[in-house]
């Protein structure tokens, strides 16, 4: 279980085989990458800032990865974010997961990626034609975080 | 009591300012009533921590709910809701 928050771009294939190699339980791995758009909102994007808390980002992170593995069957996970200054095409946030099966493996990606973009600690500034301007958050990306809260149990 | 108080994004540049340390005069300040406290300063908290704007507080690095009780020499983050991902 790791957590990365970087400036550095990451590869994918690399990340992906040290979650496979030498696991022979491991069945499945789901991955998510997720990737500077060049629109949003109707205006062009030509760069974006992203702005985290640092001595919260890690641990939040972390918690969320935690939080996965109480829920989900799962084996590995590794979760990568990108701080500071990307460009349309690159790459910003990497969730991969592996399990014995891509139920669990697919869900517990989801589960993480929906809790990181309504939980973790990072603001994006988008630079478009008619200036800088901060990211609203969406209420899609909290609904869709919702779905996962569990009915509290009775005793 | 002394608490550090940060503020990210949108707020830090509302506001000009990164990090200050905030001496109060009593405990038992909540996350909700330190807000008010900050909006009674006046511009620029007032607009920036407007009760109509979505503001989260992290108290020791995690996000709590209004009525948190803040420990003193606590580190208390204002940010808008978060657009990572």
């Amino acid at each position: 279980m790791s957590v990365s928050v970087q400036v550095e771009d990451f590869d994918v294939a690399q990340e992906m085989n040290n979650l496979r190699l030498g696991q022979t339980d491991v069945g499945a791995i789901a991955l998510f990458v997720g990737c500077v758009r060049d629109l949003n909102e109707g205006l062009d994007v030509s760069a974006m800032t992203l702005e985290h808390y640092p001595e919260m980002t890690q641990r939040c992170l972390e918690a969320i990865v935690v939080e996965a593995k109480g829920r989900f069957e799962i084996k590995g996970a590794r979760v990568i974010h990108r701080v500071g200054t990307l460009y349309p095409t690159d790459q910003i946030v990497m969730v991969a997961v592996s399990s014995k099966h891509r139920g669990q493996a697919f869900d517990a990606c989801e589960f993480i990626m929906d809790y990181l973009k309504t939980q973790a600690p990072f603001w994006k500034k988008e630079n478009t034609p008619q200036g800088n301007r901060w990211v609203e958050s969406r209420d899609s990306d909290t609904q869709a975080a919702q779905r996962w809260v569990q009915p509290a149990q009775s005793s | 009591m002394t608490i550090t108080l940060k503020y990210f994004a949108s707020l830090r540049e509302q506001l000009n300012c990164e990090q200050e340390t905030l001496v109060l005069p009593v405990q038992g300040f909540t996350a909700e009533s330190l807000r008010q406290h900050l909006i009674d300063r006046g511009e620029p908290y007032a607009s920036a921590l407007a009760h109509n704007r979505a503001v989260r507080v992290a108290v020791n690095f995690d996000v709590v709910a209004p009525g948190f009780e803040i420990p003193d020499q606590a580190e208390v983050a204002f940010f808008p809701p978060v657009t990572g991902g």
